[in-house]
């Protein structure tokens, strides 16, 4: 959706450059060239929109055409128009609450997004000071590194039994399992950050002497920001994925858990609403830290 | 070579040699150089031919292999604020605006003993004197090469340094720039009569700006091929000295150092 967005701001300064062109013009001309010009600018402003809202949409239809010709063939699956008409009485009522069980659709995208802000916002506390250390202190690389190259290749689904074994709960070990995803591209980006700062910086940080204090909130931190910000959001892309499937494991309250309920009630519509809705509001997530690492990265950082 | 009275910095038989993959690599030996207090060196010297290595070792930023290196009788152990250097490349922290970044400097020199307000004083005065004062709130982004490596200079300065150590701080900019900066830099150590010992590839700057310049043979191994005594009186003024026969004789001594007694470097190297 933002592509598109930008796709169309971008027509409208392009047309503006336009009109400013034409504005110097003999006075002679003046009323033979507006009523052209007033065509040429609606023209040039109505092709680059085309272009620009056309492809989407297009694909869009192309994939409702799709799913109506596998709904024709396949029974199970219900056919676009049907899907809509259920979204439609979902989302009428997105925060009724039944029992824990039944909660409305609401109720169940929060739930998921609490447990994914705690396991996110724990690994962040533990995983960006950790990345620090590691940066900065060659020990500590040399002592870490092996761990966590052998840790992060594994699923962290494959964590969640021992989540349920330590923690005795659904809620806390599918919050233990989004830890332990999120952990490791912080860890690793912000250590890399650290390794990244410009040696310029820290020659300057040498000949004025600085305390650790000062090299570390004067230059470190702003160096290593954009780093860890990407860091971040890597983290939160995996989190989403994984929060889904983990509580399709663990069941009680959130989104995977309701995509599961419902495929338990052979409900292939709901099912279908929820894969729409998961994708949303991972698209969400991750265009909010877009928009937060852009507006820490400066230029010369950048590189 | 008359005595240096005054010494100040003292080089005595320095040697610089890198351990890399390959082997030990000699940078430099056998560099003996004692610097006034008040004067002005260059150290000039064809690419790779240590100059800034040489720079490196008096500011403290390396250790030297060999040798001693003095700075008013006491040992260089490190870096300090008592040899501030002027980079190449301004490092100027980009998230910090002009005035922070000179202050962050004064700070850690002045601020144990200094107000704020006094430190902020100090600041100002050292970006009026490069004439940034109109830049003091903008950030690195907003200014231009030649307006940064002022603010580098203006840091430098600001820190009240017993030597300005300048690795070629002009050579990232254009020739008008450059020529402004330097008349700018005459000025300034005419003012404050620091110490300055900078390292340049441009030989009308070396005569221009310098008591003394400095001539290192070409690397690896490389060491002080001449040292000339540049005796045109100050102030000195670039227009004037174009003119000036005993300027060209000075500039001609280095250039034939450089591109006849020193062939070019091997391209190998």
């Amino acid at each position: 959706m933002s592509a598109i967005m930008e796709n169309i701001a971008k027509p409208v300064a392009a047309n503006e450059e336009v009109n400013t062109a034409k504005t110097p013009v003999s006075t002679a001309t003046v009323v033979s060239v507006v009523p052209v010009a007033a065509v040429k600018r609606s023209r040039v402003q109505l092709r680059p929109m085309m272009l620009a809202v056309l492809p989407p949409v297009v694909g869009i239809l192309f994939l409702c055409l799709v799913w109506q010709i596998i709904s024709i063939k396949n029974s199970g699956i219900p056919s676009p128009m049907l899907t809509l008409k259920s979204a439609a009485e979902l989302f009428a009522h997105p925060f009724y609450s039944n029992g824990p069980n039944d909660q409305g659709i609401g109720w169940n995208v929060l739930a998921s997004l609490k447990r994914v802000g705690m396991g996110f916002g724990m690994a962040a506390i533990v995983g960006i000071p950790l990345g620090f250390l590691i940066g900065r202190f060659k020990f500590l690389s040399g002592m870490f590194n092996p761990i966590v190259s052998l840790l992060k290749p594994v699923s962290p689904l494959a964590w969640l039994p021992i989540g349920l074994l330590v923690f005795k709960a659904a809620d806390p070990a599918a919050i233990w399992a989004i830890f332990i995803c999120s952990i490791w591209p912080m860890i690793i980006n912000t250590a890399i950050g650290v390794q990244r700062v410009p040696q310029d910086y820290m020659n300057v940080a040498r000949v004025l002497n600085l305390s650790e204090w000062k090299i570390v909130t004067k230059i470190l931190f702003p160096s290593v920001l954009p780093y860890m910000l990407t860091g971040v959001r890597l983290a939160i892309g995996t989190a989403w994925l994984v929060i889904v499937a983990a509580e399709m494991l663990t069941g009680g309250v959130g989104i995977g858990f309701w995509v599961w309920d419902e495929w338990n009630n052979l409900n292939v519509a709901h099912i279908i609403i929820a894969i729409v809705v998961i994708g949303v509001v991972g698209l969400i997530l991750e265009q909010l830290l877009v928009g937060l690492a852009k507006a820490f990265t400066y230029e010369d950082v950048k590189n | 070579m008359d005595a240096i009275k005054n010494k100040f910095i003292e080089i005595q038989n320095a040697e610089m040699s890198f351990h890399t993959r390959k082997g030990v690599f000699n940078a430099l030996r056998d560099i003996n150089l004692v610097v006034g207090k008040g004067e002005f060196i260059s150290l000039i010297g064809h690419s790779g031919c240590g100059k800034s290595t040489l720079l490196n070792l008096i500011a403290g930023l390396t250790h030297a292999t060999g040798g001693m290196l003095l700075c008013a009788n006491r040992e260089i152990a490190g870096p300090s604020p008592e040899r501030a250097v002027v980079f190449q490349n301004h490092s100027l922290l980009p998230w910090l605006t002009c005035h922070e970044n000179v202050y962050l400097a004064v700070e850690r020199v002045f601020g144990k003993v200094e107000g704020k307000a006094k430190l902020k004083e100090r600041t100002r005065a050292a970006l009026a004197m490069v004439g940034l004062t109109h830049a003091e709130q903008k950030r690195p982004n907003e200014i231009s090469g030649g307006m940064k490596q002022r603010v580098g200079i203006a840091r430098a300065l600001a820190m009240e340094p017993k030597v300005l150590l300048m690795d070629e701080p002009f050579g990232a900019l254009d020739a008008l720039t450059r020529a402004h900066l330097q008349d700018e830099l005459l000025k300034i150590v005419a003012a404050t009569g620091s110490t300055v010992v900078m390292v340049t590839h441009d030989v009308d700057e070396a005569v221009l700006l310098s008591d003394r310049i400095v001539m290192l043979t070409n690397g690896p191994s490389a060491t002080i091929g001449d040292i000339l005594h540049v005796d045109l009186p100050r102030p000195r003024e670039r227009v004037a000295l174009a003119q000036d026969p005993q300027y060209a004789q000075y500039r001609s001594a280095v250039l034939e150092f450089l591109y006849h007694r020193q062939a070019h470097p091997a391209k190998a190297a």
